[in-house]
C-alpha cells in the first residue's frame, strides 16, 4: 500500500455539490404533478376535541385531501413505542392525527393537501376545530406535584416511567463517610434545531407497484419497514430515501412523526406525489425536543476529595410522549459516573408527562445533564477542600490499566455499561498545557486587581458510541474501476461520502475520490438501523472496512488466477493490481472486476485492454468456483460491535464576566478530544466545533419559555437564540487517540462529544471567575439576565 | 391581496403579475401570485434550489441572494418587489464553469460546511461583505457574518474560510491589474 487514507485530513467530496447549490435536499425535489400539504395544529397545550368541521376547507377550489382522525381508517393507531423498557410502565405514543385529545400545542389535528402550500395554508384556516381547554401541566415541577392535573387521564401521577439502579453501597458508605453533601440542579429544555426542517416527499408509481418517499430523517429503513407494514405493501416496493439532509442532532431520529405517515398516505389515495415541509415555526412545536431534567444529589468524599458515593435521583421531562422509551434518561443515569472510579452509587429516576412537545434524544442525548451534575460535584469536593479542581478530578480518574472498566450499570441497550479503554489523565494534562492553565492563575489575579473578573473551568466526560445492533455495507467494483460502496446510515453532514471512502481506498489502493459512496437509500442497501448515537463511523464504517476486505482478497484471487500467481503475491496499490515482483505488468482494478464477472462478452476501454494482454485462460471446472462468492468484484459485510465503545474527553475555557450586566466573553476555549483512532481529523475537529457550539448555545441561551398554559413564547429565532459567529469563540482542538479494542478500525463515536460538557466547564469557570461574591452555579442555561438576578440575589444575601 | 397603484386612477387589486427579472444573468418573465414569496419563485418556479429556507423570517440567513450586488434576504421580499432587478444566486457564482469561486474554494479547503444547508446563504453573504470589506480582520469578519445561522460547524472553520476567500480575492485582484 502506498498511501494510506485512514487518517488523514482528506477534503470531501461532498463539497463541490453543496458548494455550488447543487445539493438535493427534501424541499428541492419537484415532481410532476406534485401536491402540497400543510398540518392544522392544536393551538391548545391540552384539550378535548369536540367537534372538527372540515367541509369549508374540503370546498376551497384547489384543495384535494382533508384528513382529519376519523378518515385514518386503520392507521388510526399510536405510532409504536421504539424502545420498550420494563421499567416503562406507562408508554404512551401518538397518533397521526389527534382524535378526542391534544396533549401538547402543536399537535397534528389536520392534514391539507392542495396545489400549492399557500392554498394548503389557506385551507387549514377554513376548519374550525372546538376544543374544550383542559388543565394544562407545563414544567416538570408541576407535573410532579400533589394532586397535578393529569396528561393522560388514565396515568396517575403523570409517571410514565421509574427506574432505580444501585451500585455498591452508597447508603452505607455516605452514612460514615467524612463529608457528605446535598444539591439541587436544574436543566432547561432546548432544541436541536437543524437548520433544515423535517420534510417528507411521497410518490406512489401504479405501475411498479412502488411508494417512494424522500425524508429528511436519520433512518430510512426502519421507517421503510414501518410503513410496509402500515400500507400492506411488501418492503422492497417501498423505498425510503434520506436525500442531503440539513443537519439532524437527534431530532430526525423519530419515527414516526405524523407528517412522515399521512404524506405516503396522501399520495397513495391521491396517486400524485406529496409534498409536505416543515417551516420553522412548525419546528418549534413538533419536532421533538430535549434537556428538561432536576437533579437531586447527594453525595459523599473523603479529606483526600476521593468521590466516595453518589445518590442522585432525578425527574426527567419526556413531554406529552414516550414515542424514543426511556432512552434518554437512561443515557443520563450511566453517564453520570463518568471517568472517575465510582464504586458506590444509587440512581433513580422518574419519568413525567407534560403538556409539552415529545421529548427523544437530542445531541448529547442526557449525557450534558449527567456531566453537569458529576462535574459541579468534583468542583465543589475542590473548594470544599481547597484543593485544585484539576488535581481532584486527577485523584478520582480511572487509570489506563483498569481497563474495561465495569461501572456496573445496565446501558441504555441492555448490555453492560463496560468502558473498553481511555486515557483521562493524559486528556487532562494536555488540556492543562493547551488552556496554559497554570499561567492563567497569575493572570487571573492581576485582573482582579483591576477589577475584571475572570475564571477558568473544566469539564471531563466519558460516552458510550456506536452501539448496535448492527450494520451493513457492500462495496463494489465496476467495469470503469469505480468502487461503489451503499450502507443503511444517513448522513446529515457527517462528511461519510469521504470517510467511508477514505477507508475503502486504504483496502483496495486506490485515491478515495474514485470511490463513491450511497447512504440512506433503502433501496441501494436493504439492512440497517440508522444514523444516531454517535454510531456511524464505528459501526458502519467496521462493516465498510470489512466488506472492503472481502473485495480486496477476491481481487487478488481473480488477478492470481489470470497472472498465474499465488493470491498471497498480488498487490493492490495506486489503483493497479500486480505480482509484487513484476509490477510493470499490471491491471486494472476495473479490468480485475470484468475478469471477475465471467461473461463470455464485456464491454468497454478495460474490456479491450484486458482481451490485449497475455493473461491466462479460465481455469477447468466452473466459470465461477465455488470460493468466489459470486460474480464481480463485490463483497457485503455486516458489523455487529459487541457492545458500545466509550469516547472521552476535556474541554477547558478561559471567560471574563462583567458582573454589573452578567455579560460573558469566552476567552479562549480547547476541547481534548478521545474519539480512538481518527479517520479524518478534519472531520472530526469539524464535528467537535459544531458540537461546542451547540453546547455554548445550551450553556447560555437556548431554552425554550413555556407560559403556564403550555403554550411556547420564544418560538422563533428573534426569540430562541441559536448562537451566531460572534457568541463562538476561535476553539482549539487537541487529538488524543486511545484506539478501541472493539472494532477492527479501532475507532469510537464523535459526533455527539463537543456538547456534552459545556455546560460543566462554564458553571465552573463562572464560579472561578465570580468566586469572590460565592456564587455557586446549579442551572443551565444561564442567559446574562439569569446570571445578574443570581448575582443580585447573592448580594442582597450578603447584606441580610 | 397586493394594492397596484396606477397614477391618477383608482387603486386596484389583483392576485397575479407580470413579473421580469434577470437571475444569473437570464432574463425570466413569470405570470406570479402577488403574494409568492421570493424565495418560493426562485425554488419552485425558477427551480433554483440553491437558495435554502430556514426560517422564513429572515433570521437565519439560508435564503440570501444578491439583489443589484447587495446581500438580501429572499424570504422577506415578494416576488413581485424584484420587478425589472438582477439577482445573483449561489447557482450564479461559478456559472457552469468547472473552476469554483473562490469563496467556494475557500470553504471547500477549509472545511467550513458540514450538512451544507447554510451553505449558500453564508456565501453569498460573504460575497457582498468581502466586496465592501476587501480587507477586513477577524473582528470585522466576525460582525458581518453575524446575520447567518449555521447549525453545524461551530463558525470557526467559516471564519478560516472567509480570510482566505479574501485573500484569494485579493489576489486574483491585483493579477488583473497587472494584466
Ligand atoms: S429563510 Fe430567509 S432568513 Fe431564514
Ligand atoms: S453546515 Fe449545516 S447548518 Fe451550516
Amino acid at each position: 500500500m502506498t498511501t494510506r487514507w485512514f487518517g488523514a485530513p482528506v477534503q470531501r467530496s461532498e463539497d463541490p455539490r453543496l458548494l455550488r447549490g447543487r445539493g438535493t435536499y427534501v424541499d428541492d425535489i419537484n415532481l410532476p404533478e406534485m401536491l402540497h400539504a400543510a398540518v392544522l395544529r392544536s393551538p391548545y397545550a391540552h384539550a378535548r376535541i369536540k367537534r372538527i368541521d372540515a367541509s369549508a376547507a374540503r370546498a376551497l377550489p384547489g384543495v384535494h385531501l382533508v384528513l382529519t382522525a376519523t378518515d385514518l381508517g386503520e392507521l388510526l393507531e399510536p405510532s409504536p413505542l421504539l424502545v420498550p423498557h420494563p421499567a416503562l410502565t406507562q408508554p404512551r405514543t401518538q397518533l397521526p392525527l389527534a382524535r378526542d385529545e391534544v396533549h401538547y400545542a402543536g399537535a397534528a389535528v389536520a392534514f391539507v393537501v392542495a396545489e400549492d402550500r399557500y392554498l394548503a395554508e389557506d385551507a387549514l384556516e377554513l376548519i374550525d376545530v372546538d376544543y374544550e381547554p383542559l388543565p394544562v401541566v407545563a414544567s416538570l415541577e408541576q407535573a410532579a406535584a400533589e394532586g397535578a392535573p393529569l396528561v393522560h387521564a388514565d396515568v396517575p401521577g403523570n409517571v410514565a416511567a421509574h427506574l432505580v439502579q444501585r451500585v455498591g453501597d452508597p447508603e452505607g458508605v455516605i452514612a460514615s463517610a467524612p463529608h457528605v453533601l446535598r444539591e439541587r440542579f436544574v436543566m432547561e429544555r432546548g432544541s436541536a434545531m437543524p437548520m433544515e426542517g423535517r420534510g417528507v416527499v411521497a410518490r406512489w408509481d401504479a405501475h411498479e407497484g412502488m411508494l417512494t418517499c424522500w425524508m429528511s430523517t436519520q433512518g430510512p429503513i426502519p421507517i421503510r419497514n414501518g410503513l410496509a407494514a402500515m400500507f400492506h405493501l411488501p418492503e422492497h416496493k417501498v423505498r425510503v430515501v434520506a436525500p442531503d439532509v440539513g443537519g439532524g442532532f437527534g431530532t430526525k431520529i423519530m419515527m414516526f412523526y405524523p407528517e412522515e405517515i399521512l404524506t405516503p398516505l396522501a399520495a397513495l389515495r391521491l396517486g400524485r406525489p406529496v409534498k409536505w415541509i416543515e417551516d420553522r415555526a412548525e419546528h418549534f412545536v413538533s419536532a421533538n425536543q430535549e434537556r428538561g431534567q432536576i437533579h437531586d444529589v447527594e453525595y459523599a468524599f473523603d479529606d483526600q476529595g476521593i468521590l466516595l458515593a453518589v445518590r442522585d435521583i432525578f425527574l426527567h421531562d419526556t413531554g406529552a410522549y414516550t414515542p424514543y422509551g426511556i432512552i434518554v434518561p437512561i443515557i443520563t443515569a450511566c453517564t453520570l459516573p463518568g471517568p472517575y472510579r465510582l464504586r458506590h452509587y444509587y440512581s433513580e429516576f422518574t419519568v413525567l408527562y407534560t403538556n409539552k412537545v415529545p421529548v427523544s434524544p437530542y445531541r448529547g442525548a442526557g449525557r450534558p445533564h449527567a456531566v453537569f451534575v458529576m462535574e459541579r460535584i468534583m468542583d465543589r469536593i475542590a473548594a470544599e477542600l481547597g484543593l485544585d479542581p484539576l488535581e481532584v478530578r486527577s485523584r478520582n480518574f480511572i487509570r489506563p490499566d483498569e481497563f474495561p472498566w465495569d461501572v456496573g450499570l445496565v446501558y441504555q441497550d441492555g448490555g453492560p455499561t463496560i468502558y473498553d479503554s481511555g486515557n483521562y489523565q493524559a486528556g487532562l494534562e494536555r488540556l492543562k498545557e493547551a488552556l496554559g492553565y497554570e499561567q492563567f492563575r497569575a493572570e487571573q489575579r492581576r485582573a482582579r486587581e483591576q477589577g475584571r473578573y475572570l475564571g477558568v473551568g473544566v469539564a471531563c466526560y466519558v460516552e458510550g458510541t456506536g452501539i448496535g445492533p448492527y450494520e451493513g455495507a457492500q462495496v463494489r467494483v465496476e467495469s470503469d474501476g469505480r468502487v461503489y460502496v451503499s450502507t443503511g446510515v444517513t448522513t446529515q453532514g457527517q462528511a461519510h461520502q469521504t470517510t467511508f471512502a477514505q477507508i475503502v481506498a486504504d483496502q483496495l489502493g486506490i485515491d478515495p475520490r474514485d470511490v463513491l459512496v450511497t447512504t440512506g437509500d433503502s433501496q441501494a442497501f436493504y439492512w440497517g438501523v440508522g444514523t444516531f448515537a454517535s454510531r456511524a463511523a464505528t459501526v458502519a464504517g467496521s462493516a465498510i472496512h470489512l466488506a472492503a476486505v472481502k473485495v480486496r482478497q477476491k481481487a487478488k484471487q481473480v488477478a492470481a488466477d489470470l497472472f498465474e500467481a499465488s493470491p498471497d503475491d498480488i498487490e493492490l496499490a495506486d489503483g493497479k493490481v500486480f505480482v509484487r515482483d513484476a509490477p510493470q505488468r499490471a491491471l486494472t482494478l476495473g479490468q480485475v472486476a470484468i475478469a471477475a464477472n465471467p461473461l463470455r462478452y464485456s464491454y468497454g476501454e478495460n474490456a479491450r485492454k484486458l482481451m490485449q494482454m497475455q493473461l491466462a485462460g479460465p481455469r477447468p471446472g466452473p466459470a465461477l468456483p465455488e470460493e468466489r462468492g459470486g460474480p464481480g468484484l463485490e463483497a457485503t459485510a455486516f458489523y455487529s460491535p459487541p457492545r458500545g465503545t466509550f469516547a472521552s474527553g476535556a474541554h477547558g475555557a478561559i471567560v471574563e464576566v462583567d458582573p454589573r450586566t452578567g455579560m460573558v466573553t469566552i476567552l479562549k476555549y480547547v476541547a481534548v478530544h478521545d474519539c480512538g483512532r481518527v479517520i479524518n481529523p478534519l472531520v472530526v475537529e469539524g464535528q467537535v466545533h459544531g458540537g461546542v457550539a451547540q453546547g455554548i448555545g445550551g450553556a447560555f441561551y437556548e431554552r425554550l419559555v413555556f407560559n403556564e398554559e403550555g403554550q411556547l413564547l420564544n418560538g422563533s429565532f428573534m426569540d430562541y437564540l441559536l448562537p451566531t459567529v460572534e457568541e463562538i469563540p476561535p476553539l482549539q482542538v487537541e487529538h488524543i487517540e486511545t484506539p478501541s479494542p472493539l472494532n477492527p478500525l479501532g475507532v469510537k463515536g464523535a459526533g455527539e462529544a463537543g456538547t456534552i460538557p459545556v455546560a460543566a466547564l462554564f458553571a465552573a469557570a463562572l464560579d472561578d471567575a465570580l468566586a469572590p461574591f460565592g456564587l455557586r452555579i446549579r442551572e443551565m442555561p444561564l442567559d446574562p439576565c439569569r446570571l445578574h438576578k443570581l448575582l443580585k440575589e447573592l448580594q442582597s444575601t450578603q447584606r441580610a | 391581496m397586493y394594492a397596484f397603484e396606477e397614477p391618477g386612477s383608482p387603486p386596484q387589486f389583483c392576485e397575479e403579475y407580470d413579473l421580469t427579472v434577470t437571475v444569473n444573468g437570464r432574463l425570466y418573465q413569470r405570470r406570479v401570485p402577488v403574494r409568492m414569496l421570493l424565495s418560493d419563485f426562485l425554488r419552485h418556479e425558477l427551480q433554483l434550489t440553491g437558495t435554502h429556507v430556514g426560517c422564513e423570517h429572515g433570521v437565519c440567513g439560508c435564503c440570501t441572494v444578491l439583489l443589484n450586488g447587495e446581500a438580501v434576504r429572499s424570504c422577506l421580499l415578494l416576488a413581485v418587489q424584484v420587478d425589472n432587478m438582477a439577482l445573483t444566486t449561489i447557482e450564479g457564482l461559478a456559472g457552469s464553469s468547472e473552476e469554483l469561486h473562490p469563496i467556494q474554494r475557500a470553504f471547500q479547503e477549509k472545511h467550513a460546511l458540514q450538512c451544507g444547508f447554510c451553505t449558500p446563504g453564508f456565501i453569498m453573504s460573504v460575497h457582498a461583505f468581502l466586496h465592501e470589506n476587501p480587507e477586513p480582520d477577524e473582528q470585522q469578519i466576525r460582525q458581518g457574518l453575524a446575520g447567518n445561522l449555521c447549525r453545524c460547524t461551530g463558525y470557526h472553520n467559516i471564519v478560516e474560510a472567509v480570510k482566505l476567500a479574501a485573500h484569494y480575492l485579493r489576489s486574483s485582484q491585483s493579477q488583473r491589474e497587472e494584466a
